[in-house]
């Protein structure tokens, strides 16, 4: 007696509920992960998912069971050496403890941590979990307006080429009815009396020829009706809507002169990949501009930006300059959300940094969505970093942080977009 | 034999017509070896299927929780790296006996595992005596589905954090909730579902009462209630579904559930070496049966040795594979042996095994199969043949002394000893904590207390911290565990709330 079913068919993530209160229950922990993993990753980077890793301890599921020490006695197999009453060293690791226990003991097990995969999903969605971007609400229909042409029902009139067939053939079907019911309703009526006449025993050929010639006529007249007429025509109409742009801008300014180093660079880099990946999450096409600058500013490609080396004094509005030369020739702020961010050891000419303050209030931050300055150093904040903290204090929109060393990166992002962050302000 | 058989095809692929002439076959000879079974249902799944199947741990329908998301993302890692293969096969202690054969089996495989799970397992579960009078094959998937709906239901009324903290708990003590003396009752579903609706309100009232605060009319003077238990209760599960005194309706119905699934594979705890052993047995007795009536090839015959060779091999302690005593190899070869003892005694046979030396062997085995479990079956059957085939050896580890001794090998002076070492090994109440609640002060300040009486002066592990946290989620007043210390007095090993408060209470 046997039933065989194929089961191979029916659905395979059965799990996939359990798997998510996995990750649910861990999010803490996991979210640890990420945040440490997120400083080893390069900038570009953004497809993969993350393995994220648990120590066992904190995964434990706990029962009561028996210890270490004690008496124990053990029978094992394959003894090849040893007579009753030998006495043996005991081995440092208790081996085969626990063993034919069955599933009661977890104690033999070693400190291994727990590792395992999340999607690159999963992976951005705790990585950016409560964060959002500044501004974006706030404006957005009266000024990033970009068109998309949408269908809105249908009309009489238009091109050939929009004619909708079945809408129209629905129409001429309508009309025809329509047009020729009451004449069919009076055929209906002339043929059962010719019926009714034909089958009279009575003969009435008279009546009978007037009747035919009748229906003829009546049929001749349904038969007129045009199949199709140009009233039956129905066109698809299509309307234009405003919706906000998806497109974005992301400026990077980096200060590359001789105080700036390798180490400084690098934390700059990584602050940029989180601002490139959380922008991804809110916009289809993101173009990246990289600007670096000492006492002049230059546009150039990622591999220079983060890695050529180059000394020299600092002007830090040159790249402001630059910056807005490039936003006017390219980036039309009506259509672009523009952001911007710029990093600095916090060393500036200090006559320049009056202007950079000028630069910034008047010509970028009204039209850029968002401005983040932040500062890598270890000193004290010079001339640049007080002339800012002017604007940040009358501008929403432009923030500034300090970052210390690599392990503040991520906090200090999340600082930066933090939700209802104006609220608070 | 005087019919010819018609060689079944050996595949390599194996194809439902295929399967079912198999089937037909194995069927004919377990009904000549008289192997009673359920109903089989066989169902075909994926690797991937499996995984899930792994994840729920046997049962065919779970409910969820987390744990089971950590065991599925633990095989799938581990499956993934090839550092483990998958099971060929998992059986259901239910009627019809569910079986999993895997797609990527050949036929030669899907044979044995046919043979293995649908007539062994299957056979076992139907005839042992513990899994007749603990488990109820009929009831059990009905009740699984009731326990997930019901805990779907719990979520979506009280949320999720909620449920999980109490499935948690009840996790916690989940080898702490069988009776191990009073049988269940047996019941389906739209009987659970009726019960559950009237236990609620009865629990609940009965609950009320023994926690009642009024005073009780009092010219009777002091109560005699001066210990509650009267006697000490071993399933902790239990005593808190009916006395823990704030847990809602809902809370009480969940420890059920969690009490009612630990009881269901209580049997198989206790019974893997023979379980396993019995389904091994069979597999290679029906295929060699197959094999003698011209049924299979020699192929066939081939891959199927070599599958089963690696199942019952058993390293070893010296060998880097070692990991304990492999169940199947001790099982199988203590019933090959039961045949052989019946078969053809020698004279150690007949001193050692009078009753069985020379009898029927068919009959010895389903006998051993019925009435025992792994514990008194190693104690009754395993001969000295075996303990020096398996070069068996008895150390004694006391961590008193500085080394370790080998008390006992594989002589004439030996023999007894290593039996009914190694019966004691499998012995449930001696490796799982003897934990049991000696004291609820009901009339006082509501702390339980309990006693881990230790076996063999093992302690108790660093993990009963944690556990307490759990019990005091259920039981929401202090809970104190306590041990006998060398002078007889009762020292508290494990507090929660931790004692830092009574020592403030004290001062």
């Amino acid at each position: 007696m046997a039933n065989f079913i194929d089961r191979r068919l029916n659905s395979k993530n059965k799990s996939t509920v359990n798997r998510q209160r996995f990750i649910r229950r861990y999010k803490q922990q996991i979210k640890k992960s990420v945040e440490q993993a997120v400083n080893k990753r390069g900038v570009t980077d953004v497809d993969s998912g993350e393995s994220i890793t648990i120590t066992k301890k904190d995964l434990s599921e706990p029962i009561f069971h028996q210890g270490k020490g004690g008496i124990k006695d053990r029978v094992h197999p394959g003894n090849d050496q040893y007579s009753e009453g030998d006495k043996i060293k005991r081995p440092p690791q208790q081996q085969g403890q626990g063993s034919g226990q069955g599933e009661a003991s977890d104690s033999g097990e070693g400190e291994d941590d727990f590792v395992f995969s999340i999607s690159k999903d999963e992976y951005l969605n705790l990585l950016f979990e409560d964060l959002e971007l500044p501004n974006l609400e706030k404006n957005q229909l009266d000024k990033l307006i970009d068109y998309k042409t949408v269908r809105s029902g249908y009309c009489a009139e238009g091109m050939p080429a929009n004619i909708d067939i079945v809408k129209s053939l629905q129409g001429s079907i309508a009309r025809r009815i329509a047009m020729t019911s009451g004449k069919r309703k009076h055929l209906k009526e002339l043929e059962q009396q010719l019926l009714a006449l034909e089958q009279d025993t009575h003969e009435h050929i008279k009546e009978i020829k007037g009747l035919k010639k009748e229906i003829k006529a009546l049929k001749e007249k349904i038969k007129k009706v045009p199949f199709i007429d140009t009233f039956d025509l129905q066109f698809r109409n299509y309307a234009k809507q405003p919706v906000p742009t998806s497109k974005a801008v992301m400026f990077c300014l980096m200060d590359v002169s001789g105080s700036m180093d390798q180490a400084t660079k690098d934390i700059a880099k990584r602050f940029y990949i989180l601002l490139y990946l959380f922008l991804t999450r809110t916009y289809k096409t993101i173009d990246v501009v990289y600007i670096r600058h000492h006492t002049q500013a230059k546009e150039v490609d990622e591999q220079e930006f983060f890695y050529s080396q180059e000394t020299g004094g600092t002007i830090a509005s040159s790249a402001l300059e630059l910056m807005v030369k490039i936003m006017n020739d390219r980036y039309n702020p009506r259509e672009w959300n523009i952001y911007g961010a710029q990093a600095s050891d916090g060393d500036n000419w200090a006559d320049d940094s009056p202007h950079c303050s000028e630069l910034m209030v008047e010509k970028i931050l009204p039209i850029t969505r968002y401005f983040a300055y932040i500062e890598i150093t270890q000193r004290a904040h010079q001339t640049l970093w007080q002339y800012y903290s002017q604007v940040a204090s009358t501008h929403e929109h432009f923030a500034m942080q300090h970052i210390k060393s690599v392990e503040d990166i991520y906090p200090v992002f999340r600082e930066l977009f933090k939700k209802n962050q104006k609220q608070v302000a | 034999m005087a019919k010819k058989n018609k060689m079944l095809s050996d595949g390599p692929d194996w194809t439902f017509e295929l399967l079912e002439q198999y089937q037909h076959e194995i069927a004919r000879i377990a009904e000549h070896y008289r192997l009673d079974t359920y109903t089989n249902q066989i169902e075909v799944i994926t690797a991937e299927q499996m995984m899930d199947a792994y994840a729920s741990v046997g049962m065919p329908i779970g409910y969820n929780h987390w744990t089971f998301g950590k065991k599925f993302i633990q095989t799938e890692q581990t499956y993934k790296r090839g550092q483990m293969g998958l099971a060929y096969e998992i059986v259901i202690n239910s009627d019809p006996c569910i079986s999993y054969l895997m797609e990527e089996n050949s036929m030669a495989m899907q044979a044995l595992v046919m043979a293995h799970a649908c007539y062994g397992h299957n056979s076992f579960f139907k005839s042992n005596y513990l899994f007749k009078s603990w488990t109820d094959a009929s009831s059990i998937i009905d009740y699984l589905l009731f326990a997930k709906n019901y805990i779907a239901k719990c979520e979506h009324k009280y949320g999720i954090d909620e449920v999980e903290a109490c499935l948690d708990a009840c996790h916690a003590l989940m080898n702490h909730g069988v009776d191990r003396y009073k049988r269940p009752q047996k019941i389906s579903l739209e009987q659970e579902l009726e019960r559950q609706k009237a236990r609620e309100e009865y629990l609940q009232s009965q609950v009320n009462s023994l926690w009642r605060t009024i005073p009780k009319s009092q010219k009777k003077g002091a109560l005699k209630q001066d210990n509650f238990p009267n006697e000490p209760q071993e399933n902790l599960l239990y005593f808190i579904e009916k006395n823990a005194p704030l847990l809602k309706p809902w809370q009480r119905e969940i420890v059920r559930i969690v009490r009612k699934v630990s009881q269901y594979f209580y049997p198989q705890k206790q019974t893997q070496v023979m379980n396993e052993g019995w389904a091994c047995f069979w597999h290679y007795t029906i295929l060699n049966h197959m094999y003698d009536e011209g049924l299979v090839s020699d192929q066939f015959m081939l891959e199927f040795l070599h599958n089963h060779t690696n199942v019952v091999a058993q390293p070893d302690y010296n060998s880097p594979y070692y990991s304990g005593i492999n169940p199947y190899a001790l099982g199988f070869n203590m019933f090959i042996d039961i045949k052989r003892i019946c078969q053809s005694p020698t004279e150690e046979d007949k001193q050692w095994f009078p009753d069985i030396a020379g009898s029927n062997w068919l009959d010895t085995v389903h006998f051993a199969m019925e009435n025992f479990k792994d514990e008194s079956f190693i104690s009754q059957f395993l001969s000295p043949k075996l303990i020096r085939d398996f070069k068996l050896f008895h150390i004694h580890d006391d961590e008193k002394e500085n080394f370790i001794e080998i008390s006992d090998i594989h002589n004439k002076k030996g023999y007894q000893n290593i039996r009914s070492t190694l019966s004691n090994q499998y012995n449930l109440s001696n490796l799982e904590a003897n934990i049991q609640i000696t004291k609820a002060d009901i009339n006082g300040d509501r702390s339980l207390t309990l006693k881990y009486t230790p076996h063999n002066e093992v302690p108790l592990a660093e993990s009963k911290d944690e556990v307490l946290k759990h019990l005091y989620y259920l039981w929401q007043f202090e809970v104190k565990l306590i041990q006998e210390d060398q002078n007889g007095h009762d020292e508290i090993i494990a507090q929660c709330p931790p004692p830092a408060e009574d020592k403030e209470k004290a001062s």
